[in-house]
């Protein structure tokens, strides 16, 4: 049975990855999964200096998902660099480094700072709701994803994968305006703005007011557009949200997706990501499906 | 690194031992052997809406019986599911997690708030030398009993009904309690107090801090609070509650 998939000349050797931000560079989470299982690890955002994040509470349930408002907080690329990378590297998994920053050059700074790094992929963040300059200012217009996706691929050396945002009117301009660009892959959805409100306290859950929705609540959208997006554009889809099992992993590949990112999940089962690739297996061998491949678009 | 584990604990006991303050005894595999006073587990609601775990902190540890206590209040709908377990049935439990209270010899106060009075127990148990309990309530008290097995205790209340109307610096106060360092957990209100009472003696003291959370182990950054220094870890002036903590010394951290 083929479980790998190829995500812009890079192999992987199932198709199931981490989503960033909720798995840090995989080092918590390795006294619980075995990372060599997995088909890439991404990491959580990297800007090119360290940055504090948002106030607290930064995160709060909500029925059938989670809020968060982080707020990109990071120890910036050089400890980075001399400290995740070499974890990671222990590993027989792909490295994808996911990028933020609040102007066009960060990005830049970074992914160019990564040119020499044993880096599979970069993932550029342009799509977190939560900090007031960069991210989604970066993902709500065609043309700044256009521009953006330009730019850094002058100074990238690895393939690079726009990460959208869900925060839009049409998902599939966006995605066509960062193949326009030049991105070699897209990957999809980033979380939904959302708000909580404590009626006890009579006021906002998150310190931030509003913060990105996740888990099992957004997974139908996120098909939906992983669908969209993949009718919309020839290079690869990376698909995510909500997704909670083998079945949810299953759906974004058959509505278009090449690979997988698992993320609010890991919260609820720190071993979930090597659970679904298990169950990824089970399904094709069930269905006589000998490569996972065969999978990705098939409903159309 | 401290290990950790994630198991499906067997609930033993399930009873409200105040009004919405449950206390609940669970047999685990290797958790209770692991763990140690200050550090707090994760619980994981079976109702798979309620996504992100639980953080309970350790009231008891019995290690020879695999078992832990964990005394908790109902605070929403997931605490709300917890009450209703029954002896015999069953729950995924994750930890022990963070770091736990440093055991320092010489005289110290073990100062709990309101539900911030659970993890104080098992420090009274494994702490050595001479202690001062103090347990501050707003109006019903609870685990007083099991406290005076371990040393004297004070007791203040907001409304008076019991021990000193006012608050643990009351008691204290009022009592005319001494001690070098101060074990503390409870509101943030109760700790800002304490670390100023602390300062001023010029006695260490020691917090324990709460954060709404998700992942638990450190991996998500949602449950932070501010450093006085940049943190070796995260290279901003935040450490991770649920990781570099929840124990900290009163003046590496800003509350």
């Amino acid at each position: 049975m083929n479980l790998t998939v190829n995500i812009a000349g890079v192999s992987l050797k199932n198709p199931v990855m981490t989503a960033s931000g909720t798995f840090g560079s995989g080092e918590e989470f390795s006294e619980f999964v075995d990372l060599n299982r997995l088909g890439a690890v991404v990491t959580k955002g990297v800007a090119n200096v360290p940055w504090e994040g948002n106030p607290t509470p930064r995160v709060a349930e909500v029925y059938g998902g989670m809020l968060n408002a982080i707020g990109l907080q990071n120890p910036g690329i050089e400890v980075f660099v001399k400290r995740d990378i070499p974890f990671l590297k222990q590993f027989d998994t792909r490295i994808v480094v996911n990028v933020c920053g609040k102007s066009v050059e960060d990005y830049c700074e970074v992914a160019e700072r990564l040119s020499e790094e044993p880096v599979d992929l970069l993932e550029m963040n342009i799509s977190c709701p939560n900090v007031k300059e960069g991210g989604i200012a970066f993902g709500q217009s065609a043309k700044s994803v256009e521009r953006i996706t330009k730019e850094v691929k002058r100074y990238a050396v690895q393939p690079v994968i726009m990460k959208l945002s869900p925060n839009v009117t049409d998902i599939a301009e966006m995605a066509r305006a960062a193949e326009a660009g030049g991105a070699d892959a897209v990957s999809l959805i980033n979380t939904l703005t959302g708000m909580k409100i404590d009626i006890k306290k009579r006021t906002f859950a998150l310190a931030n007011k509003t913060g990105g929705l996740s888990g099992p609540a957004v997974h139908p959208v996120a098909v939906r557009m992983v669908y969209e997006a993949a009718h919309a554009v020839k290079v690869p889809v990376i698909g995510m949200g909500g997704i909670m099992d083998a079945e949810g992993a299953i759906e974004m590949m058959l509505a278009g997706a090449s690979a997988v990112s698992v993320g609010t999940a890991n919260f609820r089962n720190f071993g979930i990501t090597e659970e679904i690739v298990e169950g990824i297996r089970t399904y094709l061998f069930e269905q006589g499906i000998s490569d996972v491949k065969e999978l990705i678009g098939a409903v159309r | 690194m401290s290990e950790k584990r994630r198991e499906r604990a067997e609930v033993l006991y399930n009873k409200e031992i105040a009004a919405r303050i449950y206390s609940m005894w669970v047999r685990t595999e290797e958790i209770a052997r692991l763990a140690a006073p200050g550090q707090f587990v994760s619980l994981y609601c079976a109702n798979a809406s309620r996504l992100l775990p639980r953080p309970i902190s350790i009231c008891e540890i019995d290690a020879k019986e695999r078992r832990l206590r964990l005394v908790y209040r109902i605070a929403g709908k997931g605490t709300e599911e917890f009450s209703k377990l029954l002896p015999g049935e069953s729950l995924e439990i994750a930890g022990p997690l963070g770091n736990g209270f440093p055991k320092k010899a010489g005289a110290s106060f073990l100062i709990g708030g309101g539900i911030g009075i659970p993890p104080m127990l098992e420090l009274a148990k494994q702490l050595e030398g001479e202690r001062q309990i103090v347990l501050g309530f707003r109006d019903e008290t609870f685990l007083t009993e099991d406290f005076l097995a371990y040393g004297p205790v004070s007791i203040a209340t907001e409304d008076g009904s019991a021990g000193i109307k006012g608050n643990v610096l009351d008691a204290i106060g009022g009592y005319g309690l001494r001690a070098e360092r101060i074990y503390a957990c409870g509101p943030l209100p109760m700790l800002r107090a304490l670390k100023a009472y602390a300062a001023e003696n010029g006695m260490e003291c020691y917090v324990s801090l709460e954060e709404r959370m998700a992942c638990g182990i450190g991996a998500c950054l949602g449950c932070v609070c501010h450093a006085k220094e940049t943190d070796g870890h995260t290279n901003v002036k935040n450490k991770r509650i649920c990781k570099e903590g929840p124990v900290f010394e009163a003046g590496e951290v800003e509350f």
